[in-house]
């Protein structure tokens, strides 16, 4: 055995995963708030912008789940670990930090993917009728490493108290929802207004989902894949390039 | 063989050296105690040998791997009880130590047949399956001991094991120390207690701001210091500490309790100054012991010395 070899550190990665799922993640609370919060945003929008159909306004629900649940917790976990002295010990073991990194993502991903299923459920429930399943997979698997990554790059501050990264998350949360094409067509938005939705990935994941749902789409849906993938990946080396430099900053 | 070789260990927090030009040698089989006073470096020093956080400059060799660019080989060979890691509290004992199974890459069985065998020595095992947030302190630092040492490491660093425990919990974890030891585990020991130092360790090293300045055997460093003596004296009645600090050839006065302890190059002059000094304040002398140097007063003469 290579302690140091991929094989064994995605085995130990795959280890945090179970933990986190176990700690964090499959707590009533967390499942509850998981549904909840998109559920809300979506009905708030519902009431207050009736012109828009179900067929558009869904799959914004489905981006906003896998939004805020593949980012629910895990800007915080790194600091609840370090306060709580568990930090030091994962420091010690055998594992690398990207590991650690990527055990994280692995639990926010699966729950990610959990709760957004209900949505989807939600939206045919409703009466829509999915089109392109192999797409809408492949989307949400794509969308919830690249969500996943994005909680953590919020977790790179070495601050100790959890209150800090999850007050940044909602501050970028919530305007990505609003410049996404999510409850406004990107096919309404001013110039500035698409240029900016161009830079956040919920953007092209809710365009996928759309496609995946009615066949519309705003950007070709290679384009979508594409620009999802490429932010996927450099948002995942970011936050490993990050991490392993602030967490010994943080012990 | 040296299990560990640090060679001018360097690390600053801003403007601050915590560790400066740091180099010791550990052998294999020994137990190493680190001794130092609070902040003097001790836990930065074992934070960057166990790789937890790296050195600005300098070099650490541990297991025969380079900790910085080979830390995961090193740390599978090496187990950490760190002075402020804690176990998960919301999980059971069994799935720390089965947490702890998977990231050092053990087989479930094997995990689980060493689990059982540690819970059962640590006196855990009836409360395996209760959370942690359940558990004592010592029970706890039990368990983060037993965490530290399921992959049977070759090496173990311990950071203030026994610190705030029951006697009990002590005990306990001093025997396993030493039949671990006996066993062929080498033990790097940080902790403040000087007569467990004392007790378990072959060689000490102390650690003064960030330097090291002493790296013996407990007995070497109290013979080195042995021109230091101190007697114990008790009187009938209150006498002034000051008076008794100027009487001649006592270099230091302190309350203990009812007695006072002074310290001094030549314990037969004070003696004879102390009964002297008795008839002419009319107090009596109840008690006057004189006391070997102990491992503190090495410690205490030491970093004395070495303080700016």
């Amino acid at each position: 055995m290579n302690p140091a070899g991929l094989p064994e550190q995605v085995r130990r990665a795959w280890a945090i995963a179970k933990k986190d799922i176990r700690l964090y993640y499959a707590k009533k609370s967390v499942l509850i708030f998981g549904v909840l919060m998109p559920v809300f945003l979506f009905l708030a929008f519902f009431t207050g912008s009736r012109q828009l159909p179900l067929a558009f306004l869904i799959p914004g629900l489905v981006g906003v789940t896998l939004l805020f649940t593949a980012t629910a917790l895990s800007p915080a976990i790194f600091s609840w670990e370090g306060r709580h002295g568990t930090l030091e010990r994962l420091a010690s073991c055998p594992i690398t930090i990207e590991a650690i990194v990527l055990g994280d993502m692995i639990a926010s991903i699966l729950f990610g993917i959990g709760i957004t299923t209900i949505t989807i459920f939600i939206g045919l429930a409703l009466g829509l009728s999915l089109l392109h399943w192999i797409t809408m997979i492949a989307s949400i698997l794509l969308a919830s490493c690249c969500f996943s990554a994005i909680g953590m790059l919020l977790a790179v501050p070495p601050t100790n108290e959890p209150s800090t990264p999850m007050m940044l998350s909602l501050l970028i949360k919530f305007p990505l929802v609003f410049i996404s094409g999510v409850f406004v067509p990107l096919e309404q938005l001013p110039s500035w207004g698409l240029a900016l939705s161009a830079c956040s990935p919920l953007t092209y994941f809710t365009d996928l989902v759309r496609y995946s749902f009615t066949g519309e789409h705003f950007f070709p849906v290679v384009v979508d894949i594409a620009i999802l993938g490429v932010f996927t990946l450099v948002f995942t080396a970011g936050t490993m390039y990050l991490h392993k430099r602030t967490m010994p900053k943080r012990i | 063989m040296n299990i560990i070789q640090a060679d001018n260990l360097k690390k600053s927090y801003g403007p601050v050296a915590a560790v400066n030009d740091v180099s010791l040698a550990v052998r294999e089989g020994e137990i190493f105690g680190f001794l130092g006073p609070n902040g003097a470096g001790k836990t930065t020093i074992t934070r960057m040998l166990t790789g937890v956080i790296p050195p600005d400059a300098g070099t650490a060799m541990v297991l025969g791997h380079d900790i910085r660019t080979a830390a995961v080989q090193a740390k599978q060979g090496f187990g950490v009880v760190p002075e402020s890691a804690n176990a998960y509290t919301d999980l059971t004992a069994w799935q720390n130590l089965m947490l702890m199974g998977e990231l050092y890459g053990l087989a479930r069985a094997r995990a689980a047949r060493r689990a059982s065998e540690l819970l059962t020595t640590l006196g855990l095992l009836e409360r395996k399956d209760q959370k942690v947030q359940a558990y004592s302190k010592g029970m706890k630092q039990r368990l983060i001991l037993a965490m530290g040492l399921l992959h049977e490491p070759r090496l173990l660093f311990l950071d203030e094991p026994t610190s705030g425990l029951d006697v009990q919990s002590t005990q306990m974890i001093l025997a396993m120390l030493r039949d671990m030891n006996r066993d062929g585990t080498t033990i790097f020991l940080t902790t403040h207690n000087m007569e467990e130092a004392n007790r378990l360790c072959h060689r000490v090293a102390i650690i003064r701001s960030g330097s090291l300045i002493a790296v013996d055997a407990p007995e070497k460093l109290k013979m080195a210091i042995e021109s230091v003596h101190r007697i114990e004296v008790s009187f009938d009645r209150e006498v002034a500490g000051d008076a008794l600090a100027a009487l001649p050839g006592v270099t230091g006065v302190e309350r203990i309790g009812d007695k006072w302890q002074l310290t001094a190059e030549k314990q037969d002059a004070v003696i004879q100054f102390l009964v002297a000094f008795s008839q002419q304040n009319q107090a009596a002398i109840v008690t006057l012991n004189t006391l070997a140097p102990s491992l503190d007063d090495a410690f205490l003469r030491l970093t004395q010395e070495a303080s700016p």
